[in-house]
């Protein structure tokens, strides 16, 4: 069991890792929040809860995901084994479907009659689209006009599954920017309305909840390894968004010391260019947005920068609070990495392993390259492969030159 | 000693009416012409001030006074920016209370002792921060009552009666009932649940209520100012600015607009129970 050292007993019971989380939303929000909070807690020792969404991960989701030895990848790096998480062969193309069939039941739970949710890539606003259209709740998806336009692809899936997509034109359209306006939506509809969070970010108790339905990740890796290679692996890397693939990863290895952790961070045209990127922990400082205290990208008056990266999903001022706890105490190791270097391991992937990755999950590959190199042969890493890059493809294929 | 706010809503009811709360937002449109206006609010008729800090995330608020906010960035305002702004209205007017109201990280990010010494020798009288609900209070709420400003809460149509004592808790200066769920700027959608959550909240504390959200004109100051006992208007004023802008740039209509606005408004409150 856990000690009362270990790093998987946050968050307090105010929500906070360290000095980080907490629960800084406006009045009117605050009654749902504990609310929620109060059913989560109630739906979290529930074995008929339980035994609903696993049977869904299973059935529906096509959960566990496999482990796979990506062997032609570690040939051509020459260090340690390379092996791939493969959520991206998860129903709807990514890790978000884990949180929002948790999300979804929960819902239901309270008796709320409408969803709303915030995406970057479209990523998660596909996967609450989905558990929307089999559970029967109205849905709206916020997502930055920039955005729409980018993955355009996910648009069209989600406008298919039944969902309104409204796009964002605030800001720089991206996902800070759906934030607001579904946290606005929210406060105008909060009799109703469930806020579907697709990260593991956003006031207490999201951070927690998030995390505890994407768990099912690291705690897959952990079984599938050790059934595999009969010990841990040295190594689990995931990108970083909000933070939700990689705490899901993450955190079944926190109190194992040598497994070491890497977060991939949205280095974007590189960390010293002004508002250039979008690593909230190597080029931020704490600060409070979105109902938590986090490392973010601001000025030096305290204005929350909009940040840049090529990919989405990635491209988020803030990161979810446990990952700045983290951070702080060293626990997982985060480094920048670029919109080039991501672009270099997309096209590697795909033609080493005829695996597309979605350009997030592209930066966890562009710094596990990095790290693998310095291991040993009888050393492996693991990649959470968070998504597929079937989204991505008119994008990459622009930067490329392959269009037009 | 009273404080201005004590003192000021001591006197409206004293004329058996209600405050006249106005917000505007500091630097909007420009640094110069926000300051004019802050001047001209008393002039008008107002009894006490909300001053926006702007931020790049408004999350409360409706399209005006986010709006109101990108144009005050744009012109260079700052938090220190909206500290000197007090600073030089006080030079002038010794008695009208100021209320900042904005968000928490522009505070945070000063560093919250900085901020409360500055906002004392500034002259301000309280503080309305919409993302720190009383979970949070050590955060700012609790040095900002030890450092003698006030800290004005928001309760809302969720405050039930459960939650009201926490939220009334560490309250001071006035309560701000939020007339409805939503941002401001949104419609009201019942004014007989709005006097009734006045009635509410006054069984639970002394201090002053007033409403705000919702309210734009003479007539719904003079009807919602009927119970309450202040009314606080916004998003109108800051509407008015951004209609009388030209290129996006203030005008000689810009102050005028916004102090006939705040006349007909105080029209509407010296009515509310005539
Ligand atoms: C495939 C994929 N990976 C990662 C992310 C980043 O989110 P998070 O950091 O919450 O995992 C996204 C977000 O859209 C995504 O679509």
């Amino acid at each position: 069991m856990d000690g009362i050292n270990s790093l998987r007993n946050g968050p307090d019971e105010f929500g906070n890792f360290g000095q980080f989380g907490g629960r800084f939303v406006a009045e009117t929000l605050m009654p749902l929040i504990l609310d929620l909070e109060a059913h989560y807690r109630a739906a979290k020792i529930d074995p008929e809860f339980k035994a609903e969404l696993s049977d869904l991960s299973i059935n529906y989701a096509g959960r566990p995901s496999p482990l796979y030895f990506a062997k032609r990848v570690t040939e051509h790096l020459g260090g340690a084994k390379v092996w791939f998480k493969r959520e991206e062969l998860n129903h709807t193309g990514s890790h978000k479907i884990n949180n929002c069939l948790g999300q979804i039941l929960l819902a239901k739970r309270m008796g709320k009659t409408r969803v709303i949710a915030e995406t970057g890539a479209g990523q998660h606003g596909v996967a609450t689209a989905t558990v929307c259209a089999k559970f029967d709740l109205p849905c709206v998806i916020f997502m930055g006009a920039t955005d729409v336009e980018r993955q355009m692809p996910n648009v069209l899936r989600m406008r298919m599954l039944g969902a309104e997509v409204r796009p964002v034109t605030a800001g720089a359209g991206t996902l800070k920017d759906a934030m607001n306006e579904a946290l606005r939506d929210w406060v105008t509809n909060v009799d109703t309305t469930y806020y579907l969070i697709g990260t593991a970010a956003g006031p207490h108790p999201y951070p927690e909840m998030v995390r505890d339905f994407q768990s099912v990740i690291g705690t897959e890796i952990k079984d599938q390894f050790q059934k595999a290679e009969g010990k841990l692996p040295d190594a689990v890397v995931a990108c970083v968004g909000g933070g939700s693939n990689a705490i899901g990863s993450f955190h079944a290895f926190l109190d194992d010391s040598s497994v070491a952790l890497f977060g991939a961070e949205a280095g974007g045209h590189g960390i010293d260019v002004e508002n250039g990127h979008a690593a909230s922990m190597t080029g931020g400082r704490p600060g409070v947005l979105h109902g938590n205290r986090t490392y973010l990208l601001q000025d030096k008056d305290g204005q929350i920068l909009e940040g840049h990266s090529i990919s989405a999903g990635l491209d988020y001022p803030g990161v979810g609070p446990e990952h700045s706890f983290l951070h702080d105490t060293k626990r997982v190791t985060y480094a920048p990495i670029t919109d080039d270097e991501a672009l270099e391991a997309f096209q590697l992937c795909t033609k080493l392993e005829g695996i597309i990755p979605a350009l997030e999950s592209a930066h966890g590959l562009a710094l596990l390259m990095k790290v693998a190199k310095t291991m040993g042969k009888d050393q492996s890493i693991v990649l959470c492969l968070s998504g597929r890059g079937d989204k991505d493809v008119e994008s990459v294929g622009k930067y490329l030159g392959l269009l037009k | 000693m009273s404080t201005r706010i004590a003192t000021r809503f001591a006197a409206v009811k004293a004329e058996n009416r209600p405050a006249l709360v106005t917000y505007v937002m500091a630097g909007d449109p420009d640094l110069a012409t926000s300051q004019a206006i802050l001047a001209a609010l008393p002039q008008a008729g107002s009894d006490m001030i909300e001053l926006g800090i702007p931020f790049s995330d408004p999350m409360a608020d409706g399209v005006a006074i986010q709006l109101g906010g990108q144009r005050a960035l744009a012109a260079g305002q700052t938090l220190r920016g909206v500290l000197a702004m007090v600073e030089d209205f006080r030079r002038k007017d010794e008695i009208t209370p100021i209320v900042l109201m904005g968000y928490y990280n522009p505070i945070y990010s000063m560093g919250v002792d900085k901020f409360l010494a500055a906002a004392v020798a500034a002259g301000v009288d309280g503080l309305i921060v919409v993302d720190l609900p009383p979970e949070e209070d050590d955060e700012l709420c609790l040095p900002a009552l030890a450092a003698g400003i006030n800290f004005i809460r928001l309760t809302t149509p969720t405050t039930d009666d459960k939650r009201l004592p926490t939220v009334l808790k560490n309250t001071s200066g006035f309560v701000y009932y939020v007339s409805m769920t939503g941002v401001t700027g949104a419609a009201i959608k019942s004014r007989g649940a709005v006097s009734d959550a006045v009635e509410r909240i006054k069984g639970h504390t002394d201090l002053p209520v007033a409403v705000g959200f919702g309210i734009k004109t003479a007539a719904d100051a003079a009807d919602i100012g009927r119970h309450a006992d202040g009314i606080v208007v916004g998003t109108v004023l800051v509407e008015a600015v951004a209609n009388s802008l030209v290129d996006g740039k203030a005008t000689d209509k810009t102050v005028g607009a916004v102090r006939d606005l705040v006349a007909d408004l105080f029209a509407g409150v010296k009515r509310a129970r005539g």
